[in-house]
Formats: structure tokens, sequence, C-alpha cells
């Protein structure tokens, strides 16, 4: 048996062993292909387990959580740790473990949502600029230096002061936000895919511009858009925890990790547990999210597979 | 030859630049019969390539200018508007591309790729496409291609993607196959067998073919009529064997020169210098400079295209006329 190396092409000298290769890939689908790779990047792992974790939080928090997340006065109020209480209660005497389950509720939501909608909205922005070119180009990407010209978390504040707070608007806001992200992402490879022979030879069948965009040259810049977005949902959870310190999130007494943070603040001496365990609970999904895209990317670019 | 597949006139591509107009196709005229094989040979940078994508219609314009006459069976193909030609590419007339590997998806599978082209020129359910695609395959000489239409480009080696990119063009019955240096990528004995392929297939199902090649040897095996282009400009075209038992151009002769195996020497022939550049085209033959016959007027007056054989035209003052 060679070296579990072999089997990435990584070991191996490149044009020999290929028909080997593929033979063996053959019985593979390219999804089991991909899981071989992306198992044996802990870190990606690690990432991929986190993120399992806060959506089953997320998903069974009445489950889950010991008590009511709202209610007040269910133990002493800053109490630290205890066996009733694992991770202590807050200055209103609310279970900080309750709310720190439902608060991964929140962060899920805009984290995927938003992502979700930015992607869509950028990608179709990407592939237009990229695929056309000339003044449609110009004009998208202008547009998008304008909208990258804010620091994200500027221009979600400037867009929660018109519209309001609560959840729907902190997902819009963070979706306008990455939206400049995934157009540049998605042109940039655009354009180096609508220069291969592939795509002349899809012209060459007669095949449509919209057709070639949506079968050609979409499926082979999805990678990149893929790694984009897991990253980017990470980003938008901690613009969404800094809107919430901010206290420009949803309102009180919803649990969410960024306000609960900047609640414990004039606690911090006498209570730290109040702000660090939520500040935990934040650095631990964005570190697995940020290793999950990271595995991602490692494994699904083909740039960096060969 | 009566009625030509295609028949090029006076076809010249320029690109105009801030710096003046380059003129990369130059009044190039060349018919192509059913059924018949055509060489188009040059060096790189003699516009061999930029003939057969103007056929297409696939030089951007601008900064592109393309005029002349490009008769496909008897239609103008360079008037006619992109809905027209796209009715035309893919199914007429196909081309097939010198890297294979690059000319398919590679997140498509080979099927898929097969029936896309196939469902929009011909007006037929899925699985009768899905079975011309594995027809197609096989015909190509594609072992188990029933199988294999599942497969991705990647799982194929070089010699078979060049054969699924052939069995792309034939798969609608084009009356006309360009094939632009189809296995330059290819090792030599792939090359055998995809240069086999292409002779047969036209043969079988009457195509013209419009081969496009650097390489003479592979001319010589297999077109029935050879271009030879210049900076530009076609110097000689005869039938296959009269090109190479008594090649009239100097330019002709000297690439005949560089075949290895030739005379027995033991060195390979080279031609001096390099071809000029589009901006800088030397008066009259534009072959003078690197010409070892050339006279002084070589360098003054251009020589034209005229009748030098039975079958055979060449542009240099030094041929014999009508012999």
């Amino acid at each position: 048996m060679a070296q579990p190396l072999d089997a990435d092409g990584l070991a191996l000298p490149t044009a020999a062993p290929a028909a080997d290769l593929a033979a063996e890939d053959r019985g593979l689908t390219a999804a089991r292909r991909w899981w071989r790779r992306f198992a044996r990047n802990r870190g990606a792992v690690f990432g991929l387990a986190v993120f399992l974790a806060v959506v089953a939080m997320a998903a069974f928090a009445p489950v889950l959580s010991p008590y009511d997340p709202i209610a007040q006065g269910v133990g002493p109020p800053s109490q630290g740790p205890t066996w009733a209480h694992w991770a202590g209660t807050d200055s209103f005497g609310r279970d900080m473990l309750s709310r720190i389950i439902y608060g991964a509720r929140i962060a899920l939501v805009v984290g995927i949502v938003s992502v979700l909608l930015s992607m869509v909205i950028g990608v179709v922005l990407g592939l237009v600029a990229g695929y056309y070119g000339g003044w449609i180009d110009a004009v998208i990407m202008r547009v998008m230096d304008g909208l990258f010209a804010f620091p994200i978390i500027i221009l979600a504040i400037a867009m929660m002061a018109v519209m309001g707070f609560g959840v729907k608007n902190v997902i819009i806001a963070v979706a306008v936000g990455f939206i400049a992200p995934f157009a540049r992402v998605t042109r940039a490879d655009v354009l180096a895919v609508k220069e291969e022979p592939y795509i002349e030879a899809a012209r060459l069948g007669g095949v449509s511009s919209l057709a070639i965009i949506a079968r050609h040259v979409l499926p082979n810049v999805t990678a990149p858009i893929i790694v984009q977005a897991a990253l980017r949902v990470s980003g938008a959870i901690i613009t969404e925890s800094g809107l919430s310190f901010l206290g420009l999130g949803p309102p009180p007494p919803t649990p969410v990790w960024g306000s609960m943070i900047a609640e414990g603040r004039n606690f911090i001496v006498m209570a730290p547990h109040i702000s660090t365990i939520p500040g935990v609970a934040l650095m631990v999904t964005i570190v697995g999210l940020n290793l999950l895209g990271d595995g991602l990317r490692d494994t699904l670019d083909p740039r960096l597979r060969r | 030859m009566a009625d030509p597949v295609l028949a090029v006139r006076d076809l010249v591509v320029e690109f105009v630049s801030d710096d003046g107009v380059a003129r990369a196709v130059d009044e190039v005229s060349f018919t192509v019969g059913r059924g018949e094989i055509v060489g188009l040979v040059g060096e790189s940078g003699a516009g061999k390539t930029l003939t057969s994508e103007a056929i297409l219609g696939l030089i951007r314009c601008p900064p592109g200018r393309v005029s002349g006459e490009v008769r496909f069976r008897g239609q103008n193909l360079l008037g006619a508007d992109e809905r027209a030609l796209a009715l035309i590419r893919g199914k007429d007339i196909a081309m097939i591309f010198q890297n294979p590997g690059a000319s398919l998806n590679p997140v498509m599978r080979i099927g898929r790729q097969l029936t896309e082209a196939m469902a929009i020129h011909l007006a037929e359910a899925r699985h009768r496409l899905r079975r011309r695609a594995v027809d197609v395959l096989t015909k190509v000489g594609i072992p188990s291609a029933a199988a294999r239409v599942r497969d991705y480009p990647h799982q194929f080696s070089g010699g078979m993607a060049q054969r699924v990119m052939i069995g792309m063009g034939i798969s609608c019955v084009p009356s006309l196959l360009i094939a632009d240096e189809p296995t330059t990528a290819l090792d030599v004995t792939i090359q055998a067998q995809v240069l086999a392929l292409i002779r047969q297939l036209a043969r079988e199902m009457g195509m013209a073919v419009l081969l496009v090649s650097h390489d003479l040897g592979i001319v010589s095996q297999m077109c029935h009529r050879v271009i030879v282009m210049y900076a530009g400009r076609i110097v000689e075209q005869a039938p296959v064997a009269t090109l190479f038992h008594a090649p009239a151009h100097p330019y002709t002769r000297a690439l005949i020169a560089c075949l290895p195996g030739r005379d027995g020497e033991g060195r390979l022939g080279a031609i001096p210098g390099m071809m000029p550049g589009l901006k800088a085209m030397p008066t009259g033959c534009r072959f003078h400079p690197r010409c070892d016959k050339a006279e002084p007027r070589c360098a003054t007056e251009e020589p034209k295209l005229r009748q030098v054989g039975a079958d055979q035209i060449a542009a240099c003052h030094l041929a014999k006329s009508d012999g």
C-alpha cells in the first residue's frame, strides 16, 4: 500500500501513473474523493465539528437549554459557574448557558442567510461583469468599489440607523456589505475561465451566451465561491456580534452573543464570566468556521489541489 | 471543382490599433471541395489560425476588421448575423482545436458535453441524443463508450480527449471540419491514430476538411491539396504530390528541406531569419530577405500569385510560368 499522500497525486510524478489513479478513482464519486481529502485535514474536521455543534445548538435549543433564556431570577444574579448553572448567571439572574444556546440561533441565521443573500447577488453581478466585460463590467465594478470603500461595520451601522433594529435588518445590512467581495471573486475567476478553449468550443457549438454562463462558466468558478461563502459566514457573525455589542442588534432581552458581552462589561471585575463565556463561544465558533473555510479552500480549489 | 463546400475569396483580416493597421491575413483565396482534405501550412504567425477563425466569424471586431468573401455552400458567412452563424457553427461547420484537454469543460461529464451541441441543432429527445453520444464515441474509437459518457474530461488521456473533440465535431454530421493543429499536443503514435481517424471520417461522411498545421510531414500524409502561407499571404498552392516533388516557391522548398529524414543528410535544414512582423513588412516579395535565390527585383516588385503548373499556383518571380 502506498503512502496516503499518493492518492492526492502529490507524491507522484505527473504523467505515468495517471491511468492507475483514474482507474482507482473511477469507483468513487467526486464527493467521496473530496471527502477523503477533507478528512485528512484535521483543522477542517475540527471546524466541521464546531459548525455541526453550533447547528445542533441552534436547532435543538429548546431541548438543550436547561432554563428559559429570557426568564430573570432563575438563579442568584452574577453568579459564576455552578452545577445548577454551568455557565453562571448574568446580572438579571438569567441562565447564561441557555442564553448562549439560544444565541447560536441568531448567530447562525444571520451568518448563513446574509451570506447566501450576498452570494446570490454578488455572483450574478460578477458573472455578468466578467463575461460581458466592457461598460457593463465598468459600471458594476465601480459600484462594487464604492461598496468596498466603506468598512463593513460602518456601512452596517449606517443602514441599521436608517432601517431600524431587528434581525431582518441586521441580515440585510450584513448582506449588502458582502456583495462586493463575492462579485470580485467571481469576476476574477470568470475572466480566467472565459478565455478557456472549452468556452470557445461551446460558442462554436452554437451554445448561447446565457447557457454558456450557466453551464460552462458558473460550474467552473464554484470552488472559490464556496470557499468565500464559508469564510464570510464567520465574518457575518462577527459583524452581527459587533452590531449587537454596540446595541444595534436585535433589542433586549433577545439572547445575542454580542449584547451578552456588552452587558457583562459593567461587571467585568466582579463577574468576568458574563462577558468572557459568550466571548469564548463566539471565538470558538469563528475559529471553527474559519478552519472549515480553509479546509474547503484547500480541498475544493483545483489550483491548490494540484 | 464543381460547387466547393467552402470558397474563400480575397479574405483580409486586419487589426486596427493606435499605431496603424496591421494586416494579418492578406487577400487569401482558396476552395475546399466535398470530401477533400486541404492543408493550410506555414510558420507560427503566418495567418493560418486567423484565416480559420475568420471563416467561422470568431474574430472580434473591433479591434479586428474582416473583409472579402467566405462562401459556405453558397452562403456568404461574412455578411451573416450572429444568429445565422450560431446555427451553422457546430452543425454544418465544426472546429477542433490544438489542445484537446483544455477544450473540454472540466466539470461536465463527457456525455453531457456531446449532447449539448446536439440538443441545440437536432430536434431529438434526450434519451435518443444520449444514444447518439454513445454512438459517436464508438465511432471515434473510444472503448466501452457507454460507460465513458459518464466520465469527466480528466479521466481521458490526451489522445482520447482529442477523439472526444472529434466526436463532438462530427456529432451533427458537418459538411466542413476545420482542424487547427489537431495533433500538435499529442505524441507521435497517437498523432498517427488521430489523423487516420480524421481521414477515415472525411471519406465515410464526405466531409470537407481544412487542416491547419505547421507540420509538413502531417500534411503530406493527410491532404489532397496544400496551401502554403507566409506572412499573411498564400505563396503557393498545389496538389500534395506536386508540392512535394516540384515545389515552385523557394519558401516551400525551404520548408521541405527542413523536414527530417529526406536526402539522408545528417543535419536538419533551417530557414535563416524570422518571419517579418506585421508592422515591418519588407517591400516587394515578403520572403526575399530570407530567400537564398532573391534577385534585386524581389525587393521592389511584389510577385503576384500565378499559374505555374497544371494545378499549381505560386507567388514568385522566379517560378517558371505554366510549365
